[in-house]
């Protein structure tokens, strides 16, 4: 009998854990909106939630190429690790990227710059342009439920109307696995494959997945200045000004985002497993500690969310 | 740091106004340190504002700017936790508006209810409504939180009366009586929330916390008749992979194996599996809630929206079937309505040509052939589809015995469908009994668990 039970449970597949709970969800999203959308496009940016979106694409649709291109709304205040790593990617699956660019705006006059030099509030009218020149009619985006109390509440398949609108009060219900896609010309629909991880499950899924990164993201020597708060880097955005002392100290980025206001953290994380222990430990949530424009107002997130921002 | 093998466990709440819902939650996340340095310092902030002299822990979960201007939560929220034991992805369902729509929407994945009530008040129709929706959605255990017990001077004779009221009307739903436990519990002190309460002594039994980390999670079916809803074909054609043609789908049942013989449905055609294909290597064998791609012996026409099932124990493709909906629109539903109805991943039209009869879940009884279903009434209906459908019984499978009803004109998702009667209360023949049929108790005949 112990002999049968041995060779009856090594037969058997591993139940599914709580990561691989997680990527059968979002593999199974991926495919039902290959399944019902003419023109999807997945939102690509070159950071960590984007990049294990696009890892989890590929493995829903292997052997065959994910049969999506890439947008990437660029701020133009990008770190060059950034955007070489993002080309690398791309190059790497074979796929189409199309870059919206926010300095084309400004250049043209479409978009002002902000007295303050920020752009991810300049993003929203390059992102819907895109959007609809493309005429994409799914967009799948890194957002995580976890990551804010306005994104605690939307859905998976989020209906966005025409001006790429979120609005909270109109939501369908989401019922079982069973999503709705349905939409009218002119809507499209936002679709989030990670709204059940955290923060801490897309870095152990990196881990187990052996996901490439942007080198940001692990300690390195930078020069950095402070500014409410956050550590700064110099850039083509802007510099420090007087009495904002520049200092080399080891930091790590826990977002990527537009360089004049993300800020990366003091850390020694200089490996995955260091980086897991540190975010394990952290008492900040990711937007609060390095996003400067989280912090504008208390409902800041939805009402760039109303606005048709992500 | 956790353990990365932990497993997942999948809960809703739901409650009344005022009964201190998304302080319960908040006292979760609190106390279990799932909340940040800044988010705590916001609620901090705000709850001085607001001249409270301690953190107003609901501040943590009511999300929207108008929740929080008007004191109350919209629509569901989604909240994240982890102990070493567990992680834990929460469905938060506000009470008031809509409750019905917020509850089925939380608690259609749910594999554990809390509800809650108020200590002082006890249980209120609402209870009795969000519990008969639970049982009918098939959420295999309740947990009901007696909130506020600080408020009665922890008094365990009224705790009583409240938790044997509670458990005799799930045990009337249907649930056995193991698979429902009451809690005193004080969220706003913290009593039995994560830490047991000194204040309680005549409780025996676990905190909260303690509960949801130690309860079965009942596996996904795999040991039911094999069930694989296809999403995608995948075709490719390279030196490595030549011609290549895979389902790709997530399994909703059963469990399967290369040399399974199996059937497509509609169409009836058969075949046998050849390979379990993913990007890491083949599989010896994959079970229910794993999204794979078959590779079939024989070349066949699936397309999307077919249903591969084992030869044994296959469905059969119907056009008309008897369902219980969970109507979730302000629009009503009459007879005649024409509809969408997409059950797996097949979308097809559909009309509903009878309303059969309206569940009254205060009562737990039935009145037949009701004019219409409103907004949160849950009524059986009749459907017809334009195409067959290989539907499962929900009792049997919560996978394939789901299905939404889609509303042709403007798409918006107008119901939830349950194949079959859902619940035993809504099983009975409203004319055995003069029109109205009173639930009889069967303890352990609650439909199956289901991913």
């Amino acid at each position: 009998m112990a002999t049968g039970n041995t060779t009856l449970t090594s037969l058997r597949t591993q139940p599914l854990d709580a990561l691989a709970r997680l990527e059968s969800e979002a593999i199974h999203i991926f495919r039902e909106v290959a399944g019902e959308f003419d023109r999807p496009v997945i939102l690509f940016s070159g950071g960590k939630d984007s990049t294990v979106l696009l890892h989890l694409a590929v493995k829903a649709f292997w052997p065959a190429p994910v049969p999506f291109p890439l947008l990437h709304v660029d701020t133009g205040h990008n770190l060059d690790e950034v955007i070489r790593f993002r080309d690398h990617t791309v190059a790497r699956y074979g796929l189409r990227l199309v870059v919206a660019n926010v300095q084309d705006y400004i250049d043209d006059g479409r978009l002002e710059e902000r007295p303050d030099g920020t752009r991810n509030p300049l993003q929203t009218v390059p992102l819907l342009d895109g959007i609809t020149s493309n005429r994409f009619d799914a967009v799948f985006g890194g957002g995580r439920r976890d990551e804010e109390r306005a994104r605690a509440k939307e859905r998976i398949f989020s209906l966005r109307n025409s001006f790429g609108q979120w609005e909270p009060r109109r939501q369908r219900p989401e019922l079982w696995n069973l999503y709705n896609g349905r939409h009218r010309a002119g809507e499209h629909v936002r679709v989030f494959p990670l709204s059940n991880w955290t923060e801490l499950d897309v870095w152990r899924y990196i881990k187990r997945e052996a996901i490439e990164l942007p080198s940001i993201y692990f300690a390195h020597r930078r020069a950095v200045f402070q500014r409410d708060g956050m550590w700064l880097t110099a850039g083509p955005w802007f510099g420090p000004r007087p009495g904002e002392p520049v200092r080399e100290l080891t930091v790590r980025y826990r977002t990527v985002g537009d360089g004049s206001c993300t800020g990366a953290v003091l850390s020694e994380a200089a490996t995955l497993d260091e980086v897991i222990a540190e975010v394990s430990a952290s008492r900040l949530t990711e937007r609060g500690a390095t996003r400067a424009d989280d912090r504008l107002s208390e409902a800041a997130m939805e009402d760039r969310k109303r606005e048709g921002y992500f | 740091m956790g353990s990365t093998t932990q497993d997942l466990l999948r809960l809703a709440t739901a409650g009344s106004v005022d009964d201190g819902k998304s302080t319960l939650v908040g006292r979760l996340l609190y106390d279990t340190k799932s909340v940040l340095a800044d988010t705590l310092d916001a609620v901090h902030r705000a709850s001085v504002d607001k001249g409270l002299s301690t953190p107003d822990l609901s501040l943590l979960v009511d999300g929207l700017r108008s929740e929080r201007e008007q004191g109350i939560t919209i629509d569901v929220a989604y909240r994240y936790f982890a102990t070493p034991k567990r992680s834990f992805v929460l469905a938060d369902t506000p009470g008031h508006v809509q409750y019905t729509r917020n509850t089925v929407t939380g608690a259609s994945t749910a594999q554990l209810a809390v509800l809650l009530v108020d200590a002082r008040k006890g249980v209120l129709e609402q209870t009795r409504r969000h519990a008969a929706v639970l049982a009918l959605l098939g959420v295999p255990r309740l947990v009901l939180a007696v909130n506020k017990i600080d408020l009665v001077d922890y008094d365990e004779a009224g705790f009583e009366v409240i938790a044997k009221e509670f458990t005799d009307h799930a045990t009337a739903l249907g649930y056995p009586v193991g698979s429902v436990l009451s809690i005193p519990v004080s969220a706003l002190v913290g009593d039995n929330v994560v830490d047991r309460s000194t204040r309680t002594p005549w409780y025996v039994g676990p905190t909260l916390l303690e509960h949801l980390e130690t309860v079965p999670v009942e596996p996904d079916p795999h040991d039911a008749p094999f069930r694989f809803p296809v999403q995608y074909v995948i075709r490719t054609n390279t030196a490595e992979h030549t011609d290549y043609r895979g389902y790709a789908g997530q399994i909703a049942a059963g469990t399967v194996r290369p040399g399974d013989e199996i059937v497509v449905l509609p169409s009836g055609q058969r075949s046998t599996v050849a390979r379990i294909d993913t990007p890491t290597g083949e599989l010896a064998e994959a079970e229910a809630g794993r999204s794979v791609t078959l590779v079939l012996t024989d070349e066949i026409d699936v397309s999307r929206g077919d249903l591969i099932a084992e030869v044994s124990g296959a469905p059969v493709a119907v056009d008309e079937f008897d369902a219980t909906v969970a109507w979730l629109s302000d629009k009503p539903l009459r007879p005649g309505a024409r509809v969408l109805v997409k059950h797996g991943a097949r979308t097809v039209q559909a009309v509903v040509p009878e309303l059969t009869s309206r569940f009254d879940e205060q009562r737990l009884t039935t009145v037949p052939a009701p004019d219409s279903l409103s907004l949160n009434e849950i009524g059986r209906v009749i459907v017809r589809t334009a195409e067959p459908l290989p539907v499962d019984d929900y009792a049997v499978n919560r996978r394939t015995g789901a299905f939404l009803v889609i509303d042709a004109a403007d798409g918006s998702t107008l119901a939830a469908g349950l194949v079959g009667a859902g619940l035993q209360a809504l099983s009975a023949n409203p004319d055995d009994n003069g029109g109205a049929t009173t639930a009889t108790p069967t303890a352990g005949d609650l439909v199956s668990p289901g991913p």
